[in-house]
């Protein structure tokens, strides 16, 4: 038997959450490092799976199968295509900026009295930890029962995320804060759980459609598939797409796609910054990858029958979430509207079907993960040096911390997809994409590069320029750990932005597997066409 | 030779990069790096340009693969260069001017505490616009035309502490992205009709493609136009450049005059086989240009700052331009051979508007101008050589670019040529009028100085060499270049084997031409004179006539989009803010209510007895065990 | 001797020890009659054992004893610890698990 590398990928840091939460309450510091180290290990081991990915080889690798409850027909079962490979190693790679960047948000506070119950420390780092764990086995496991159940259970840490380690630049007051926090973290909670269930009830009409056909049931995605393509099962259009409804929807909030969005600008704004990245860069990633994994390749025929709806919300989210983060005042509200825009994009690229489009999708996802990361983090050490989230707060810090006003714009300048930092190409690609098939909606899309332009910038001059504040005075610039969190973001949105070779290549040949199972092919160029 | 296209774009990039991040120690060398990496761009740019002359006309285009960028599918983006004449020209003109321009701002930029970062953010610049001249496909042009208008950001705020500087930049930024929705979507067309963006690929596909194409490339056509619109400032997306002028002299004289702001004339050459594909497309870009021409030439009428009034020129110059180009293949190299002349003279215009300024504590209004001419001879003569340059005094280089552009429109035939031609001579007209007014109020009549805000008296100095020199320079390229490039037809047999050039048949003769653009020329110094010459200038602004408020306003066009985007997207986003919170979220919540008020009730049976819990679970088991024994019963 | 007597003393004792759970609010004696009610199942187990001539019954008895024994661990430590910070064993005072 080979090295179980996918599990491993996923045990170290759930592992690792179990040590840091027992290293003793004093030893704060202690768990911080053993925290890191754990995520600096999982980051190996993603980027070894990321090496020993053969692009060119079988759809899904480095697989494991094992029976779990033979009786229902449960099976642990991981395995990652091209598309996997990279969220996995992208969940790695952010995870220790975030806890960097979270370095202090867990400290008790300094006037706190010793009888007051203070964040612990501890308890922070292993969520996050855990989280990484579900969201790495939810990339990784090709069972759909194994998938849904991670997809579920990495609500709960972040749920104690949000409720537990809140923002503490609140203008209103320490319990009128608290109450927002827990507003928040219920909201996200009871979204999620509601298209989890739904979504519930859709695996386990798919196992009886496959007991029904198949004779044993299955949840097992490469079984499913196997039984689909030789004809042995097949799934009523009806049936079919109830079910596909069912995953759809669920992915759908977790996304979110427009109008299930509005849990995600409170639980962005009530947490910490780096909480925050946490839901929008890496636990919403699960959301479009699920699309693509799932709902496209277990239900191609209703794919395409939603497809026009879906296109539809997804153009819906692109304006309306660029517009909504126009009229923000918050920082942070307006960055989860930007994503809210930003996920638009996502499923916009991945329904116009075609290669341009999933693979932008794909990349996007990336690159999205990366370019948020950058511009929430330092947003985040702005918030903390101000201790007001308000835009209205702010101005000329430009003047006072260079540094931090310069990493701002370049995270604000990739958010607007600025051509040389990557989330550029990802966009145009979707665009593209989607304008070879829908050239109307394309065109609609574009409107989304003026409205970024218009929400960023409009964020950078209220805050950045102008002449100095009161309260921004004595503002001091990046430290050490703060530059160590954003150059290497900085230095990978330029690396992408010029050479996304490295990753496309990786993502073409699933993308394409994924095409073929929805039975598309994109459109031929017109000229060619007639010949 | 194909390394040193690559080269020619890394200097100023690599300058860029160790500028801005260097930080502080960099400070005292900082302007030094960045000019000198500048000028070593420009000697990259004169040795190709030596070899290419070296080459017979056909074969000097030259060829450079560098990596493959985005390889999705049939999506295959290049990074790969094109060096022909007509990039040469602009790889030529953008060194030059722009090392030129770090000289002048080494002494303008010298008590600025952030100077390094300004020659960063200059050499970013020139990287970028280079980048956008030597593409060999409309994709990585996007990349330059992107990186071009974030440069221009950078430097229109360079001063952020004032909060018009950030507005400006902003809004230059935001106008210019409307723009390049155009040349995004204008890829897209091409990729989904030609399956390519490659200049190599498209252009010749565009040229022998079916009439049934035909909708397509006007399309293209079209999106094209909305792109360089954005970039060069012309009807309707020209609002941003009186506001770019908020930025430091040296920036409006490289980015806001002389290069980038040419890019759109870039643009449309360089796409000439798609226009020339789809007359309706050309329709619009005369129309455009000839609107714009005049547009810019009437605010430029009515600024009474010297920088504003001088963009408004510019924008009237590039309307010139933009309808050569707009002429086909009888007009792409009078555009370009325009865009050269006016390069040359519009950034010395700047470039002294710029010396003038620093000579009187920054003051701008030329109403507190006048007399300057002795306190300053270096550059109201440079100044005064731009000016006569500008207007086409007979031998300059103006009056040779110019009145090819006006023999062109009449050349293009039909009503359609007697009209864009009469706007080009009315243009010329108003021209003449409004430089003789900058003139005249800088430089002669009587002095009208007054302190600045902090009470200093202005004392009017010559600058120093740094600032002088390049402008001596400038000032010898407005008087011969003109003159070089028209003896036996030498630009034009430059540039012919790229853009295709053909002489059309004017109705009228070409000295005839020349005689009205003279008359024209003679009228609009002569009403110029008559005004601001011959009695002395207000110092406070007269109201005006109607058109004097309008032209100051920018012909209402910033109020129209205050009104309309400004007000009404303010409106917009504060309504759907609204909605996100009442109606959307509120769906949810309201469901969220009705379940928590019936848990409400359903809790009121939980009260912590524990026997009231024992009496629910035996009741519970009874009834169980009750149906239990129904059901068997049954 | 007829076995339904057993199953009678067996639903007598349930009885009793359901009545003393609903009844009585001192926690020791309520904890007495669930006893009495588990012990009252085993006598029922055992009977139908008996009854059907096999095992099953008796084991379930056994496993039964065992819960109960492991219950009554947990279950006193609970009401003791109760009653040491509370000074009562009623369970009438200890409903703070309401919402």
């Amino acid at each position: 038997m080979s090295f179980p590398l996918l599990t491993v990928t996923a045990a170290v840091p759930a592992v690792g959450a179990v040590v840091t939460a027992a290293v003793p309450a004093a030893q704060r510091t202690t768990a911080k490092y053993t925290a890191l180290l754990f995520s600096l290990a999982t980051l190996v081991f993603a980027a070894v799976a990321l090496v020993r990915f053969d692009p060119d080889g079988n759809r899904y690798q480095l697989t494991e199968s094992h029976a779990w409850v033979k009786d229902f027909g449960l099976r642990y079962e991981l395995g990652v295509d091209g598309i996997a490979v990279v969220m996995v190693a992208l969940t790695a790679l952010l995870i220790p900026f975030v806890m960097l960047a979270g370095w202090h948000d867990a400290d008790p506070l300094e006037d706190a009295n010793p009888n007051r119950r203070w964040r612990p420390t501890q308890g922070f780092f292993a969520l996050i930890l855990l989280v990484e764990a579900m969201v790495v086995l939810s990339f990784e496991a090709t069972d759909v029962f194994l998938f849904y159940i991670f997809f579920e259970a990495m609500l709960i840490p972040v749920y104690f995320l949000i409720g537990g380690f809140g923002d503490r630049a609140h203008a209103a007051g320490e319990d009128e804060a608290a109450r927002q926090r827990s507003y928040a973290a219920v909201k996200f909670l009871l979204y999620n759980l509601a298209g989890g269930l739904i979504m519930l009830a859709a695996v386990i009409g798919l196992y009886t459609v496959t007991a029904h056909q198949l004779g044993t049931g299955t949840f097992s995605l490469q079984e499913i598939l196997s039984a689909r393509a030789s004809g042995k099962l097949h799934i009523e259009t009806s049936t079919e797409r109830w079910l596909f409804l069912g995953f759809f929807f669920a992915f759908a909030v977790k996304a979110p796609l427009w109008p299930l969005h509005t849990w995600l600008p409170n639980a962005m704004g009530e947490s910490t910054a780096p909480v925050a990245v946490l839901i929008t860069a890496v636990v919403d990633k699960v959301g479009t990858f699920a699309m693509l994994r799932y709902c496209l390749q277990l239900f191609p025929e209703a794919s395409k029958w939603a497809t026009p709806v879906v296109l539809v919300l997804a153009l819906i989210s692109i304006v309306y979430g660029a517009l909504l983060a126009v009229g923000q005042r918050d920082i942070k509200r307006l960055i989860a509207y930007a994503s809210v825009s930003h996920f638009g994009f996502i499923i916009l690229g991945i329904f116009a079907m075609t290669t341009q489009g999933q693979s932008g999708a794909t990349l996007y996802m990336v690159n999205h993960g990366i370019s948020t990361a950058a511009l929430l983090l330092v947003a985040g050490f702005l918030i903390t040096r101000r201790g007001s989230r308000l835009i209205a707060d702010f101005g000329g810090v430009q003047k006072v911390a260079p540094i931090l006003a310069g990493t701002f714009l370049i995270g604000g300048l990739a958010t607007l997809s600025l051509p040389g930092l990557a989330p550029f190409v990802s966009e145009f690609l979707v665009l593209v994409g989607t304008f070879s098939r829908y050239p109307v909606l394309g065109i609609i899309a574009t409107l989304g590069i003026v409205l970024a332009a218009l929400y960023v910038l409009v964020l950078y001059q209220r805050t950045m320029t102008g002449p100095v504040k009161a309260g921004i005075e004595g503002m001091s610039d990046l430290k050490a750990r703060e530059l160590l969190v954003v150059t290497p973001l900085i230095a990978l949105l330029l690396f992408l932005g010029v050479y996304p070779k490295p990753v496309t290549d990786i993502i073409n040949p699933s993308v394409h597997h994924t095409l073929s199972d929805v039975h598309k092919t994109d459109p031929k160029p017109a000229l060619e066409a007639k010949k | 030779m194909e390394t040193l296209i690559g080269l020619l774009v890394a200097a100023p990039l690599l300058g860029a990069g160790v500028l801005l991040t260097g930080g502080k120690r960099l400070d005292r060398v900082g302007h030094w790096i960045g000019t000198l990496l500048a000028l070593l761009s420009f000697v990259f740019g004169a040795v190709l340009f030596i070899n290419m002359l070296g080459k017979a006309a056909d074969a000097r285009t030259l060829n450079s693969h560098l990596f493959t960028w985005v390889p999705v599918g049939g999506f295959q983006a290049d990074v790969g260069f094109q060096l022909d004449q007509l990039s040469m020209t602009f790889v030529l003109l953008i060194t030059g001017v722009g090392t030129l321009i770090h000289i002048y701002s080494i002494g303008y930029m010298a008590h600025d505490e952030r100077r390094r970062r300004f020659f960063g953010y200059l050499n970013l610049f020139l990287a970028a616009m280079l980048l956008l001249v030597v593409a060999d496909n409309y994709f990585l042009l996007y990349a330059g035309w992107e990186g071009v208008g974030l440069a221009s950001y950078l430097l229109i705020g360079f001063w952020q502490h004032k909060p018009s500087a950030a507005t400006a930049a902003k809004k230059a930024f935001i106008v210019n992205r409307v723009g390049d929705i155009g040349l995004s979507v204008a890829i897209m067309l091409m990729f989904t009709t030609f399956g390519s963006f490659a200049f190599n690929q498209v252009l010749p596909q565009a040229q022998q493609a079916s009439t049934t194409q035909h909708a397509t490339i006007t399309g293209i056509g079209f999106m094209l136009l909305l792109a360089a619109c954005g970039k060069s400032a012309q009807v309707p997306l020209q609002s941003w450049l009186g506001d770019a002028m908020e930025g430091p002299t040296p920036v409006s004289a490289l980015i806001h005059a002389a290069t980038m702001v040419t890019a759109g004339v870039y643009l449309i050459t360089r796409s000439g086989a798609i226009f020339n594909a789809a007359p309706d497309a050309q329709t619009a870009v005369v129309t455009v240009g000839a609107v714009t021409l005049l547009f810019g030439a009437i605010v430029g009428c009515a600024k009474d700052d010297i920088k504003k009034a001088l963009a408004g020129s510019t924008m009237s110059q590039i309307g010139y331009m933009i309808m050569a180009a707009g002429l086909g293949p009888i007009g792409y190299v009078f555009a370009i051979m325009h865009l050269v002349t006016h390069g040359f003279f519009k950034a010395g215009l700047f470039l002294g508007a710029g010396s003038v300024m620093h000579g009187m504590n920054d003051e701008v209004d030329m109403r507190r101008y006048g007399g300057l001419r002795k306190y300053m001879p270096v550059t109201f003569v440079t100044f005064g050589l731009g000016y006569l340059a500008i207007i086409g005094f007979p031998g300059l280089s103006g009056f040779f670019s110019k009145d090819k552009i006006i023999e062109a429109a009449f050349a293009k035939g039909g009503t359609e040529g007697w009209i864009l031609g009469s706007a080009a001579l009315l243009g010329a007209a108003i021209t003449a009028f409004y430089m003789t007014r900058v003139m005249l109020m800088t430089f002669f009549g009587e002095q009208r100085w007054q302190p600045d805000a902090e009470g200093h008296e202005p004392h009017p100095h010559e600058s120093p060499s740094s600032m002088t020199i390049p402008m001596i320079i400038l000032a010898f390229g407005s008087v011969f270049a003109g003159a070089f490039f028209s003896i036996n037809s030498r630009f034009v047999h430059w540039l012919e084997p790229v853009t295709g050039h053909s002489e059309g048949d004017s109705p009228i003769s070409a000295g005839t031409v020349t005689g009205a653009t003279m008359v024209c020329l003679v009228v609009g110094v002569g009403i110029a004179w008559l005004i601001y010459g011959r009695r002395p200038v207000p110092a406070v602004a007269p109201r005006g006539s109607l058109l004097t408020r309008a032209a100051r306003r920018d012909l209402y066009q910033d109020d129209f989009n205050h009104v309309v985007l400004v007000r009404g997207g303010e409106h917009l986003t504060r309504s759907l803010v609204y909605l996100d919170h009442s109606l959307v979220d509120g769906v949810v919540n309201g469901t969220a209510a009705s379940v928590g008020g019936l848990s409400g009730r359903l809790r009121k049976l939980q009260n912590g007895y524990v026997r009231s819990y024992a009496v629910s679970m035996l009741g519970g088991t009874a009834v169980l065990v009750a149906a239990t024994l129904l059901m068997r019963a049954v | 001797m007829n076995p339904a007597n057993y199953l009678y003393l067996s639903a007598l004792l349930f009885t009793i020890g359901a009545a003393g759970v609903l009844i009585r609010r001192n926690a020791i004696v309520v904890f007495m009659c669930v006893e009495l009610m588990l012990n009252a199942c085993n006598l029922a187990f055992v009977t139908f054992s008996r009854l059907h001539g096999n095992l099953d019954g008796q084991v379930i008895a056994f496993f039964t004893m065992v819960v109960a024994a492991a219950e009554v661990v947990v279950g006193l430590a609970i009401i003791v610890s109760i009653f040491r910070s509370r000074h009562s064993a009623s369970v009438d005072d200890a409903n703070l698990m309401k919402l």
